[in-house]
């Protein structure tokens, strides 16, 4: 059963009708209700559809937190074989809240990197939400280089509301983490391609997302600030976020048009959560494609490629 | 390198500065109270002068005191796009852009420079928080890879002093994208073999701080700053309690092994000038009346240029 969002709740109302409908006529063996369940299943389709066509920014954060929505982990499992997680920092911890380790894709070895936020109240606590500590960033450092070495091409997977803002993880250095991490990705001879799977959420975003290719899932969002943060700083009013969704320019869409991604995976009808299993088809297929794109490049070309696509990031304005 | 450049010229300037200084202007400590004379104040680089309490520099009022009597060339920074999200808040943003520049008279929130620092040349690289809070956008990014790319030309260490509330969220993604641009400038640096530094001041927070101020091959914060990732109140709001005194000020991150040193205003420039000379295998600055050249080749002061208009033949003439 679909948690409905907000922007859904006519459409939860039409299929929460069909299914009285179909109970009571489970119950009541002479009603005959499948004309009229079909038809309210035809007026959900289509509203759902209606809803999709053109979701507003604030909607898209919304569709892209959805906490059914397939996560670091469903990708993993379905995506890759033999994968093997690699734990801990070295220094501190395991922080939970990023996943990694070596797999295969497609039978080549590679190594995977994601945030994961977790499924159930449990989980969700066990990887804080997705949001990382220092030491989640320096293990990404860790199996980066790692996979600079051993020439494995390196998968992110982004999904974070942004890095953990807690007392420990100032103390232990989360700018210089993020920071590290970053510069990392910058310097190993190795493709990297990355995925927004659903938020990307600043600093602790593009830690994981610099990368030679760029993909984002069609209602994902990738932003400086949440639209919550950035209306309470430049409306003074966090209620506006509505607003600062529109403003931040934060979907795929404007993202491609900017140059900043490279590539929109489409979403199933109704976003990824109604059909996680398409969804991560989709997602391997662009893995492929941008790997591919980058085949045949040497260590030294693939960390040029990568300098050149963020330096060049910026020419490129929205048209009007 | 021209003697009267450097030892007489400074005395001409600081003449000349001393006149344009207004006379009977006041300034509040704001953690003290005291009043401060202006000039005085000036002088020790707004530093209070009885509390130690370090207040806001503009980069070029930084720059006029770290640099050999006052003497630097800036450097052109490329142009990026304006307002390229068309970003409206309450207000638009070309005009928050202008309502800064008249306020500040600078056009954006960071100064390049090239020069010499104790007779070590250098090229340093200010962050201007009374513009818009420092906050980084395309212009910041283009300014720190403009300098980077001018230390590699001329073979220079760079010096950069941060002061940024953060993103510029007015330039959305494209602010957050100078994370990884600036930390190809700084790689730039790092594989030329030349040292970066950089001088954290009040405040350096954000994005900022989680990209290019926390890459320094040695890292130095004015007393007091504030540096951090999240800000106090942010965290405060997510874990429900209130944080110990002094969290995130320099001192503490120093004491937490984030920093190499916290060093005064007033001895930085000193400690700069050491640190840069030993990283470049330069012999130790020479201190008080240098020796008269044994020739004078040159008389006329080079061009400088310290009005505004960056100078397109930038670091040449510094040399
Ligand atoms: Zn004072």
């Amino acid at each position: 059963m679909t948690q409905y969002l907000e922007f859904e709740k006519p459409l939860a109302e039409i299929e929460g009708k069909a299914e009285e409908l179909r109970a009571l006529a489970r119950t009541n063996e002479e009603m005959d209700v499948a004309d009229e369940a079909a038809a309210l299943d035809a007026k959900a389709a289509q509203l759902l559809k209606d809803l999709y066509k053109d979701l507003t920014p604030w909607r898209k954060c919304q569709v892209a937190r959805h906490p059914e929505r397939p996560h670091c982990k469903d990708y993993i499992e379905a995506l890759f074989t033999e994968y093997t997680p690699l734990a801990g920092d070295r220094n501190f911890a395991d922080d939970l809240a990023v996943m990694g380790g070596l797999a295969r894709f497609n039978d080549q070895p590679v190594m995977v990197i994601g945030h994961e936020k977790g499924a159930d109240t449990k989980s969700r606590i066990a990887h804080n939400f997705g949001m990382a500590r220092p030491e989640g960033y320096r293990k990404a450092v860790r199996l980066m280089e790692m996979a600079g070495r051993f020439g494995l091409p390196v998968i992110t997977l982004v999904d974070t509301t942004g890095a953990y803002p807690g007392k420990g993880a100032e103390e232990r250095g989360q700018s210089e983490a993020i920071a590290r991490s970053t510069e990392m990705s910058l310097k190993i001879g190795v493709p990297v391609v990355s995925v927004i799977i659903g938020e990307g959420g600043s600093g602790g975003a593009v830690a994981f997302a610099t990368a030679n290719r760029v993909a984002m899932l069609e209602h994902a969002v990738y932003s400086v600030i949440s639209p919550e943060g950035c209306a309470s700083i430049l409306w003074k009013d966090a209620e506006k976020m509505r607003e600062a969704a529109e403003a931040l320019r934060l979907t795929a869409q404007n993202l491609l048009e900017l140059a900043v991604i490279d590539r929109i995976i489409a979403e199933p009808m109704g976003g990824a959560h109604r059909d996680a299993k398409s969804t991560i088809d989709s997602v391997g297929a662009a893995i492929t494609a941008m790997l591919d794109e980058l085949k045949g490049k040497d260590g030294a070309a693939l960390i040029k490629d990568r300098r050149q696509k963020f330096l060049d990031i910026g020419s490129k304005g929205l048209a009007a | 390198m021209n003697w009267i450049t450097n030892y007489v010229r400074p005395r001409i300037n600081s003449i000349f500065s001393r006149r344009e200084a207004p006379e009977n202007l006041w300034t509040k400590c704001d953690e003290c109270g005291t009043m401060l004379f202006h000039r005085e104040l000036k002088d020790n680089l707004n530093v209070c002068t009885n509390c130690g309490h370090h207040m806001h520099i503009t980069p070029r009022d930084r720059f006029n005191a770290l640099f050999d009597g006052g003497i630097f060339t800036e450097i052109a920074v490329p142009e990026p796009l304006a307002d390229p999200l068309k970003f409206r808040d309450q207000k638009k943003y070309p005009d928050r852009m202008k309502a800064a520049q008249k306020k500040t008279g600078e056009k954006e929130a960071m100064l390049v420079a090239a020069g010499e620092m104790g007779r070590t040349p250098i090229v340093a690289v200010g962050q201007d928080f009374s513009f818009m809070g420092g906050s980084m956008g395309m212009y910041v990014g283009n300014a720190i890879i403009a300098a980077a790319e001018e230390a590699v030309k001329l073979k220079r260490p760079l010096i950069l002093f941060s002061a940024a509330g953060g993103a510029r969220m007015q330039e959305g993604i494209l602010s957050l994208m100078q994370m990884p641009r600036t930390t190809v400038a700084v790689q730039m640096l790092k594989e030329a073999g030349l040292p970066y530094i950089v001088v954290l001041t009040h405040p350096t927070t954000g994005g900022v701080t989680a990209s290019y101020a926390m890459l320094g091959d040695v890292q130095i914060s004015e007393p007091n700053a504030l540096i951090c990732f999240a800000g106090p109140r942010v965290i405060e709001q997510t874990i429900r309690e209130k944080l110990p005194d002094g969290f995130q000020r320099a001192e503490y991150l120093l004491d937490h092994g984030m920093l190499d040193r916290v060093t005064p205003r007033t001895e930085l420039r000193e400690e700069l000038i050491t640190i840069l000379r030993m990283l470049m295998g330069l012999p130790p600055q020479v201190v008080g009346d240098l020796p008269a050249p044994s020739e004078t080749a040159e008389i006329a002061p080079p061009k400088v240029e310290k009005s505004g208009k960056p100078a397109a033949d930038a670091g040449a003439k510094a040399k």
